[in-house]
This record gives C-alpha cells, structure tokens and sequence, in this order.
C-alpha cells in the first residue's frame, strides 16, 4: 500500500462492528449511534439492548447486525442487565470487556429510570448509552419524557386542540450529573469525532458512564432522509441539544462555532410545524435558560 | 435453623456465583443470611442489592447467561413485579434457581402464608416446587439447579416456602458437607454463555413465520422432558444423602386407601396428622403431597388416585372467577381418567389457620361424595 | 434437543437495495476522497476500494482509497449527497435506470 494511502482522510476508525443489510429505516440516526460507540470500544464488548427501535434494527431471528453479542432484554430491565454482564464477567475474570447498556430515550428517561439510576448508583464499570430519537419511534412515534417542547407526535397530535407536548424535555444526562455519575457526556451523531473522543474518555473511568446521543429520526421527526447529519448538527448549533463532557465533577460545555436560532432549527421539522412565534418563543427562553444553567455550572465547576 | 437460613445454607453448598435480591418480608433473613455470609467469607459469591425485583431477576438473567451460576430470592408482590422477568429467563433458557416465601397478594397488605403470588406464575415456564420442610427447603436448592441444568430441561426453577410456617420457624435440618455437594451437583456449563469472540444475538425477535412458535413448543417439551430429569435426579439424591422426596407426588398412606386429600407445602403436614388419626379410628384415609406444580403430575396423580372412591383438593391460593388453581389442574387432569368426585376447598388466605377440625370436616365432606368448591374455615357462609 | 433463541446469521444475507427510490452516484472526477459519506453512512453501504482506475480530478487524489456505493445495501437515504462538502454525490432516481 503506498505511503498516501495511510495518510487518508479517516477521521474515525476504520473497523466496523456493524454489519449492512440491517432492517433501520432511511437516514436513521439511532444506527449511526451504534457504529461510533462500536468503533470506540472495539471486539471485547457485550451490548445489553431493551425493547427499542434496535431491538428490530439488526432484523429477524436468525439475522444478527453487530459483531459483538447483543443481549435482548425486556424494556426496563436495561440498567439490571448490564449490572448482571459486568458482575458475571468480572467473576468469570474478563474484566476488560466493556458492558454497554444500549437503550432508547423511552427505555431511559421513562419506563427504564430507576433501573438506571440503580445501576450507576451502584456504581458499575459500565456503558450506558441513551440513544436519544425523542419519541417512542419503534412503536410508531409517541411522547416520551425526552420528547422536546412543541413537538407533535402521535400521542400529542395538533388538531382542533394544539396538544403538543408542552412540557420541557427531561434531559436524563442532566440528572445524571446530579446523581453524581463519574461520567456524563452528551453527544450527536454529526460530531462522531467528539462521540467517540468522549466514549474513548469515559473509558478510562472504572465506574459508571453514561452518554446521551441525540440520534435524530427522519420518520418520527417528519424531515426528509438526507438531513439527519443536518439536524443533529443544528441541535448543536441552535442549543436545542448542548454537547458537554462531565468528568470528575468538571463540567466542559462545547461551544459551537456558528449558532443558529430555534427559529431555524425547529423550521426544518415538521413536528414542529404548527407552532407559532409565542411557542418558539417559549421554548427559545427554555433553551437560553438551560445554556445559561449549563455555563453557570461549568464556571463553578472549573475552579474558576 | 429456619427455613430462611436453611436455603441460604443451599445457596452456599449450591456454589452460586451471584446473588441479587430485593428485601420484602418474609424473605429478607434469607438475602440477609447471605449477605452476611458474604461479608464473612464463607462464600465466594457477589451480592448485589438492587433498587427492585424486576431489576433483582434482570440482573440474575444476565449473569446467568455470561455463564454465572445465579440465584435470588423474593416473595409475593415481589414476585409479581419480577413477572415479566421470569417468562424471559426461562424463555432465554437459562436455568436459575430461586426462592420464593408464599405470602398473599393485598390489599388488604398482609405478610402471612398464602399461595396465590406463584400461583399467578405458573404459566411462566419455571419449573415449582412446593416445600414441606426446612430440610426440603434446603435440599431442594441442591436438586433444584441440578433439574434445572440437566441439558435436555434447561429451564428455572422456583422454590416455594410457606410464609413463617417455614421460613422463620426453626427445625432441626441436617447439612450436607460442602464436598458432598461439590460431588452431588458439578459446576455450571451454560452451553450458549455470552463469548465476545462468538457474536450472538441473545433473545433476537421472531416474526410469525420465524421460529416463535417452534420456541415455545419446546418449552414444552423440555418441561416434560424434566419429569424424568426430576424423578432421576431425586433418586441421586436420596441415594447421596439418604433423604428421599419421591419425585413430583408424594404419597402418604395412600396404599389402601378410599378417600385423599391433595395438599402443597405446610398444609400438607397438618394433613398427614390427621389422616394418621384418622387411620387409628379406622377410616381408609390418605394423603397426596403435590411437590412440583410445574411439571404438573398428572400421570402421577390419575396412578394415585385409582381405586379411590373421593378426592379433595386443598388450595391456598385462590382464581377469582373459578376454583382454586391446584383444584382446577387436578379435575382437568383427572377428567375422563378416573370417575370419582374431585372436591375444591380454599383455605388459609392471608394466613388463616387450618385448624385439625378443618382436615376432619374436609376428610369427611369428601367421603360424604363432595365435589363442589367451597371455603374453610372463612367467616360469612360459604 | 433443546432450543434456545439465538440470532447467528449475520445481516449481510439481507439485500436492502429494494429499498431504495433515488440512488446516489459519485462523481469521481470531483471527488476529493475525504470519506465524510463513509462516515455518515447509516447502513454500512459504502465501501473502500483501493483501486487506482477509479477517475479522479487529479493525480494525488487517485492514489487515495475511494468511497463506493454498496449497491446491494445502500437505501438511498441521501446523506452522502447532503454531506458531501465538494457536492459530487447525485441522487438519480432508480426507475430512470443506471447511467
């Protein structure tokens, strides 16, 4: 192979642990979530999954997708799980294999919260990765406690009442960090780079990490295949979703290079179609608030 | 020692390498039993105290299916939370054992004996034996994962306990010496266990057309297969350790006998008492002790019955809208196989006693051709 | 014998290319070979040849690996062509046939 050739531009590794032919839907950011988290963490894991859109992802029985096993569970049982794998495999002297908790915002903020909040209190050397797509999406796009304010889903449809979700999203990293987890990042599948520079960090701390990757859904965020890269990284830029690393009790909030309004973020959705310039206004002032929040947190927390 | 200490005492010649629990009455001196156990290096195994039941058996799956030998323990509402859990456990084929204290369902809350919270799992795919005594409480840990890892079963195992009756009453229980049942019961070889180098999908989903169904078929016939694996495996047992608890069905003074009650658990004693008695004053009474509920021993029972002129079924559980969970079993396997009266009687809810009188009023109604279902000893007519 | 539920076969059996409506054709002769349609690819379906035959806009660049479409798994969902900085990824509708 000429010298070049390792010069390429691959700014991820190379190896996959996700095979194609999976049955994910078009431009399906959850899928995305995956391939980085595999590619950070390499062949010696055991990936724990609940009832999720990647419970159906890797296909029927007899199809497998990943290249490391991957354990079925029912929807809450995703924190006891990987509380099981890690005791198992330490008894059993595999120590280095990395257990993943890989489970939905549903299966996270909502019916799989005090399973989590367990497992990470218990303070296990293990993975919980919250693939965030905002919605019970597997099951045909329905709030969840993650759903973010003025989005339509199908359980809060707009008709002749607006009944979108007026409440904030409960941002399950956020009370991580205030359970005290060793490790709390927050990451979107625009910037692989930084997901996987996170789980490579997380890594290094023999307890509990748990990471939320905002993994947009063309099918339950209603906008068009091509633009989940987009959107994610919109979320970033418009503060809907701030990436953050908290390690060690420090907070580092990234800050993005270009921002953009909410406004423009929620203008290429259609979830968020019908709302008006008060709502946007209202969740702009939720956003602000929790940037303000997150900065004033980080400032104490360098010691400055 | 207690009920409680005694399956902790089988937990710890079991060799189990992990335990997770969640505390509810009347099975917290077991987990406490091992904690301590635990703490004092006596056994080698991790404890993990979970935040629920549900969690208690999500983390037991898990275990078991890296290759750990794992256990818990729970009771009751308890036992409801973990529902969902247990249907995965077994339909992941992972041969778990646990214990489980018989204790009501409220409200109203109520801590005393009562067998309704595993009647409602039956249908789970575990493998449920109904203890008599401290000493099968103990023994039937040993048995128990040696059933359930036999490579044609495969399937969990539960324990049952009566609340208090067992669980914290103290008898005299003989201990298996740790080389005993080193030798009894060989190290756990999960044949499919988690390997990093061999990337399974554990559990994966079916369409209709995919294996589903073939799944749950042999499900089914792994359970009958644990018949076998059961009758062999007690039989090594008492041949080990000279205790012999006679398969799925015991049998008392049931060789000329004309009227039995079928009982489970403490009940059962009680029963055998009076039916002594009752043979001193001459009457032809026996009693059959159902041990296992699943596998249900039907064949046993349609063999134990015959020549019978009357049975009665005691229940200590009850299935709103129809008759006690034990007495419906029985009447449907007997149906068309034997041609006697199969009385239904529900007795000892939420602790209640089962006083002697009771045992003779039942002995009797059935010798007086009963075969309706009715209540002992509840208040208010029956 | 006993029966457990296990998922062995891996997915790659599975041909998804029936999904697709638009598919995405790269314009070698403007592709930098940066590899972000690689790395955004949501279905594995963009592999890496090393062949020097492939076109390219100039010498340097066609001693680089190239990005190809895996036809037998690419869904067409369009990413590649969104996220291409040097926009030389199309999206061409299947029914008009491969140019």
């Amino acid at each position: 192979m000429p010298e070049e050739v390792n010069d390429m531009p691959f700014s991820i590794p190379r190896e996959e642990f996700m095979e194609p032919g999976h049955t994910a839907c078009h431009g399906c950011g959850a899928t995305l979530a995956m391939r980085y988290v595999l590619k950070a963490l390499g062949k010696d894991t055991v990936v724990s999954v609940p009832a999720s859109c990647w419970a159906v992802i890797p296909g029927a029985m007899p199809n497998r997708t990943l290249n490391v096993p991957m354990v079925y569970t029912p929807f809450a049982a995703t924190g006891a799980s990987i509380t099981g794998l890690r005791v198992a495999m330490d008894i059993l002297g595999k120590e280095d294999c990395n257990v993943v908790g890989f489970a939905g915002d549903g299966g996270t903020a909502d019916i799989g919260l005090q399973s989590l909040s367990g497992a990470m209190e218990r303070g296990h050397n293990v993975f919980y990765i919250m693939y965030d797509n905002e919605g019970y999406m597997n099951t045909g796009v329905q709030r969840s406690g993650s759903t973010p304010y003025g989005a339509e889903t199908t359980t809060t449809p707009v008709r002749a009442e607006r009944n979108f979700k007026h409440q904030q999203k409960k941002v399950v990293a956020d009370l991580m960090m205030a359970q005290g987890v060793p490790y709390v990042a927050t990451a979107t599948v625009a910037y692989p780079e930084d997901l996987i520079r996170k789980i490579v960090n997380a890594k290094k701390i023999a307890g509990p990490k748990f990471i939320q990757i905002l993994s947009p859904c063309p099918t339950g965020w209603y906008f068009p295949t091509e633009k989940t890269i987009e959107i994610s990284r919109m979320a970033v830029q418009s503060g809907m979703f701030p990436l953050y690393e908290y390690s060690n009790g420090k907070l580092r909030v990234t800050k993005p290079s270009k921002t953009i309004s909410i406004r423009d973020y929620v203008s290429v959705q259609d979830r968020f179609m019908h709302l008006d310039e008060e709502d946007v206004s209202n969740l702009q002032s939720a956003v602000d608030q929790r940037m303000k929040n997150l900065l004033d947190r980080e400032r104490e927390t360098s010691g400055a | 020692m207690t009920g409680n200490e005694a399956v902790a005492m089988g937990v710890k010649l079991a060799n189990v390498g992990f335990i997770s629990a969640y505390p509810i009455t009347p099975q917290t001196t077991i987990v406490e039993k091992l904690a301590e156990m635990v703490a004092n290096r006596e056994i080698g195994a991790r404890y993990v105290e979970v935040e629920s039941e549900h969690s208690a058996m999500g983390a037991v799956f898990a275990s078991e299916l890296a290759g750990v030998r794992s256990y818990t323990a729970t009771s009751s509402h308890g036992l409801l939370y973990m529902h969902e859990m247990l249907h995965w456990t077994a339909g992941q084929r992972l041969p778990v054992v646990m214990s489980v204290v018989n204790r009501s369902i409220g409200p109203p809350w109520n801590i005393w004996s009562e067998q309704t919270d595993s009647m409602n799992q039956r249908d789970t795919g575990w493998m449920q034996v109904y203890c008599e005594s401290n000493q099968e409480a103990l023994d039937t840990i040993l048995m128990g994962y040696k059933i359930a890892e036999s490579k044609d079963v495969m399937l969990p195992l539960m324990s049952m306990e009566d609340a208090f009756i067992l669980s914290h009453t103290s008898e005299p229980v003989e201990l298996p010496s740790q080389e005993e049942a080193d030798s009894f019961l060989p190290r756990l070889d999960l044949p499919f266990r988690i390997d990093t180098g061999n990337p399974l999908g554990y559990g994966s989903y079916s369409t209709p057309d995919g294996p589903f169904m073939e799944l749950k078929k042999d499900m089914m016939e792994s359970m009958k297969n644990s018949r076998q694996a059961i009758k062999k495996v007690t039989r090594e047992f008492a041949d080990t350790f000279g205790r012999d608890y006679s398969g799925l069905l015991e049998e008392y003074m049931m060789s000329d006998a004309d009227y039995a009650l079928i009982a489970s658990g403490t009940l059962a004693s009680t029963g055998k008492y009076v039916v002594k008695n009752l043979r001193e004053k001459g009457l032809k009474v026996g009693l059959l002790r159902i041990r296992f509920f699943r596998p249900f021993p039907d064949r046993e029972l349609i063999e134990a019955v015959s020549g019978l002129k009357g049975v009665g079924v005691l229940d200590r559980s009850v299935s709103f809208g129809t008759a006690g969970s034990m007495t419906n079993e029985v009447r449907a396997a007997l149906y068309g196989k034997a041609d006697i009266p199969v009385a239904g009687f529900i007795a000892g809810l939420g602790g209640r006693d089962v006083r002697i009188e009771d045992f003779r009023k039942m002995y009797s109604m059935i010798a007086d051709g009963f075969s309706g279902s009715t209540y002992i000893n509840a208040r208010g007519g029956e | 014998m006993m029966r457990v539920p296990l998922a062995d076969v891996s997915s790659r059996v599975n041909h998804t290319d029936s999904w697709r409506i638009l598919r995405p054709e790269i314009d070698y002769g403007k592709c930098i070979r940066c590899m972000i349609c690689w790395k955004f690819c949501p279905d594995n379906a963009i592999t890496v040849s090393e062949s020097e035959d492939i076109k390219s806009p100039n010498e340097r660049v066609a001693r680089l690996e190239a990005p190809v479409i895996d036809l037998d798994y690419c869904k067409g969902c369009g990413i590649c062509a969104n996220e291409c900085p040097e926009d030389c990824v199309e999206m061409v509708y299947e029914s008009r046939g491969v140019n």
